[in-house]
């Protein structure tokens, strides 16, 4: 790019996504590619969470619904359809988009705490829609054939496959998340969120810049279920929608720094990392959620702006870097 | 016919106990306007209370309960106190997390202490047949202490010096700092006082279903389509839209597999949160 | 006429705030709107600027009937508004807060476009060296200056401002003034709500006066001083109003200081 040094604050995003995929690579050992698989879905997921939460300032307490549907739909397409992957994948993304369309429409209207509870609803409404679903298997779920996996060269194959094409979406997500938040469209929602009303008066159309901000929110979450159902096997409603799971977004990018590019992607890794240590420790695995809770009520209390937002403010001269 | 009655009738019941559950965090809303989601931990912690103070030390139940509620009371105040002061000016989502990071810290705890295997507190007065009703015991007597206790918070709010600032504090807490009312005690009061409702509808669910440390989420979540149906912030509105709720509990399974009751309720609540959010009697302001 | 309002009614509930408010603007002018607490003048800003729709009534701007439309939509018509209680997008820079101005107003200008917009606009409200400040970090007065620039990055036509002077010192209300006067020399049209009143008499053309929600008088600050309904509006008996009105004509207009004393 020709004025890179407009962009430094894509630097420290990329680098460290890539950063993972070559370490990982270089180790060549499969545990450690599944500890990193599971960071970078974090990772993913707390980026696109961050575009609605940390950019538009609507906390949404269902964001992993759009993941739970993208991959019902993409097991779907895949296991009763026959269809590839990477097709199984569009139709996840496709389908979570067009769920936040749908949802934001009915939604996106109501305020602060009005919105934040709707989510919380909307969450307990799917997963138990979902449970009662006979084409997507009820409470039981769904199976993939083994044979799936021949198609992608075997299983252990296929594994591996997926954590290169999750290293792919995860950059994809972040270079979109950079791209909002630099772009007016991304200014536009910032004035949402500070003052929506005053936002208006400016002329900021704030019902549309709601709609795509939640839809463009949902989308790669809906492609990442899909390609994680897929790696999985299987798939139930409590595994697709489980409402611990969009907390623990909330809890990495309010860590990391909400509304930064690299507060979701740091919140995530330092979160997912901890979690994976203290539930193999024997003595935390018990209390691995209070301690999550405890770190989360302090960073409310004390440091409500997140690691990175609490340097950009200390050390302004770095705000460039940090975005 | 007859069946259709036990059902109704014991939907109503069961509806009374979950709108004191409901009321306990619409207290707590309508006062400071928080949404107080350690709720679910709340009336778990009780049901467990109950259930050690019965099971364990053999105390009379509803003397347990009434144990649990000041516990509940003490809980409260002290949650405010350590979580929720510092942020409650601040913008709603932190109050929010406050409040969720104290449920992860307490069923984190409670998980380690007592794992997550049901409990059931053995407990049965047996059947009153009343016309062509028949219904259990335990569930009328929840029934009814549930109503005492609605009366109990209006006899509170409405006649006694303390419950006349947490209705001034709720008006406005502005203007009732500059008439000399102790906010920052009566906030803390409010939520311990929401606390103790949560805390008796606990103990109350325990002597009728069994339970686990998880429990506490799904009656949180019946306290969130309560309060959206009756008005966040309007008690008597918790009260009807905990019997609406209730009813509909027990007349649906008689049409549609059980499994469905919950899509219902999360349906209507997104349905009523989107189109009148406000609730169906309006919050009071 | 840049602005026509036509029998703007607004009813809440059972409350009428603004009732029946008929006057125009021409371009160019500065028209002042003054009235007691209460009389509805925020309100009837609302509904122009479309926060609250009219019950009744129609609102013309530049010949485009635009009653009830959205505030996003009035603004890139080129109507821009600042707020009585000033509303900054704190945690984002001054610069930053101009800019939006700028991209969604009337001319919805690219980022860049709008960066050297947001430079102009804060020379002038002489805000440039505190551009890369957080909003929230401003003094009162400063914040009043970023709401103003916000709405001029806009490039509006019209310019509706909300007790802009509130709360400001002798000093800062003399340059406030100045730059209102600025402004209206660009050719922008100004509709001001004020309660300074040797301000706004001073600087307006023409003056609207509200009061219980109906427009009670219309005309030159010298009318409106001398108008009995004004008088009576604002001290509350008629008697008083009669006996004041005598007492100017014999002896002039005195000068009161707080204490009632001449």
């Amino acid at each position: 790019m020709k004025n890179w040094r407009n962009h430094l604050g894509l630097l420290i995003p990329v680098l460290s996504i890539v950063g993972i995929a070559i370490g990982v690579r270089i180790t060549g050992n499969p545990a450690t590619r599944e500890v990193f698989f599971t960071v970078l879905k974090a990772i993913a997921l707390a980026s696109s969470l961050n575009i609605i939460l940390g950019y538009t300032g609507y906390v949404s307490f269902a964001h992993i619904v759009f993941f739970g549907l993208g991959g019902y739909v993409g097991f779907y397409f895949m296991s009763v359809r026959g269809w590839s992957l990477w097709l199984a994948m569009l139709m996840g993304g496709l389908a979570a988009g067009a769920l936040a369309f749908l949802l934001g429409r009915a939604i996106l209207h109501l305020r602060g705490a009005y919105f934040a509870l709707a989510t919380i609803g909307v969450n307990a409404a799917m997963q138990a829609f979902i449970n009662n679903f006979e084409p997507f298997g009820g409470p039981i779920g769904m199976t993939l054939n083994f044979q799936v996996y021949q198609q992608y060269g075997g299983a252990a194959k296929a594994l591996e496959m997926t954590f290169y094409v999750l290293v792919v979406l995860t950059l994809i997500v972040v270079m979109v998340s950079y791209l909002v938040k630099t772009s007016k469209f991304g200014l536009g929602l910032l004035a949402i969120r500070e003052d929506e009303d005053a936002a208006e008066v400016m002329g900021v159309a704030a019902p549309n810049a709601k709609t795509w901000a939640y839809v463009i929110s949902a989308i790669l979450p809906g492609i990442v279920g899909a390609l994680f159902f897929f790696k999985n096997g299987n798939i139930e409603p409590h595994d697709a929608f489980p409402l611990a799971s969009s907390i623990e977004m909330i809890v990495m990018v309010m860590l990391g720094g909400q509304g930064t590019v690299l507060g979701p992607i740091l919140g995530a890794t330092v979160y997912q990392r901890m979690r994976g240590s203290l539930l193999t420790s024997a003595i935390f695995k018990n209390i691995q959620l209070s301690v999550a809770g405890a770190l989360l009520l302090l960073i409310v209390l004390f440091v409500p702006a997140g690691v990175v937002g609490w340097l950009r403010n200390r050390f302004p001269k770095l705000r460039r870097v940090l975005q | 016919m007859e069946s259709l009655l036990t059902f109704l009738v014991d939907g109503l019941l069961l509806g009374f106990v979950y709108g004191i559950a409901a009321m306990g965090m619409t207290l707590i809303w309508g006062v400071m306007k928080v949404i107080n989601l350690s709720h679910n931990v709340l009336i778990a912690y009780s049901m467990f209370g109950v259930y050690l103070l019965f099971n364990g030390l053999g105390i009379n139940l509803y003397l347990a309960i009434i144990l649990v509620a000041i516990l509940g009371l003490l809980l409260g105040i002290l949650i405010y106190i350590v979580a929720v002061h510092r942020v409650i000016n601040a913008p709603q989502l932190s109050t929010l997390l406050a409040t969720f990071s104290v449920s992860m810290i307490m069923t984190g705890v409670g998980t380690a202490a007592w794992t997550t295997s049901p409990r059931n507190v053995e407990f049965s007065l047996g059947s009153f047949s009343l016309g062509p009703v028949t219904l259990a015991g335990t569930r009328v007597v929840a029934g009814l202490v549930a109503i005492l206790a609605t009366a109990g918070l209006y006899l509170f709010l409405y006649r006694t010096r303390p419950g006349r600032y947490i209705r001034a504090v709720a008006n406005n807490r502005e203007a009732a700092e500059m008439v000399g009312v102790p906010s920052n005690q009566i906030l803390a009061l409010s939520f311990g006082l929401g606390a103790m409702l949560a805390a008796v509808a606990g103990g109350l669910i325990a002597t009728i279903f069994p339970f686990n440390i998880l429990s506490g989420m799904n009656y949180q979540l019946k306290s969130f389509v309560i309060g959206v149906l009756g008005g966040l912030g309007n008690p008597i509105g918790s009260l009807v839209g905990g019997l609406i709720l209730g009813t509909l509990e027990g007349i649906v399974p008689m049409f549609m597999e059980t499994s469905w009751v919950p899509v219902i309720e999360f349906g209507l609540f997104v349905l009523i949160i989107s189109f009148r959010p406000a609730g169906l009697f309006g919050a009071r302001q | 006429m840049i602005l026509q309002v036509k029998g703007l009614t607004k009813r809440f509930g059972g409350l009428t705030a603004v009732f029946d408010v008929t006057f125009d603007i021409p371009e160019g002018q500065i028209l002042g709107l003054i009235g007691p607490n209460g009389a509805g003048k925020t309100t009837l800003f609302n509904c122009i600027n479309g926060v609250y729709a009219p019950e009744e009534g129609r609102v013309i701007f530049r010949g485009q009937d635009m009653t009830g439309w959205k505030p996003y939509r009035v603004a890139r018509l080129g109507l821009a508004r600042t707020h009585q209680i000033v509303k900054p997008l704190s945690e984002l820079t001054a610069k930053q807060n101009v800019m939006v101005g700028a991209c969604f107003g009337r001319e919805e200008h690219s980022l860049a476009g709008a960066a050297k917009i947001a430079d102009e606009v804060l020379e002038f409200v002489g805000l440039f060296e505190r551009a890369e400040q957080l909003a929230g970090n401003l003094n009162v007065a400063q914040k009043k200056r970023l709401e103003l620039a916000r709405a001029l990055a806009s490039r509006p036509y019209l310019l509706l401002l909300d007790e802009v002077l509130a709360g400001l010192n002798i000093s800062e209300i003399t340059t406030m003034l100045e730059i209102i006067r600025k402004i209206r020399d660009q050719g922008i049209t100004i509709l001001m709500i004020e309660h300074v009143m040797h301000a706004i008499m001073n600087v307006s053309e023409r003056i609207l006066v509200m009061d219980f929600g109906e427009l009670i008088a219309k005309g030159t600050p010298e009318e409106i001083a001398n108008n009995e309904r004004v008088i009576e509006a604002y001290l509350g008996d008629p008697k008083l109003a009669a006996r004041l009105m005598q007492q100017n004509d014999q002896q002039g207009m005195e000068v009161y200081d707080d204490t009632g004393n001449s």
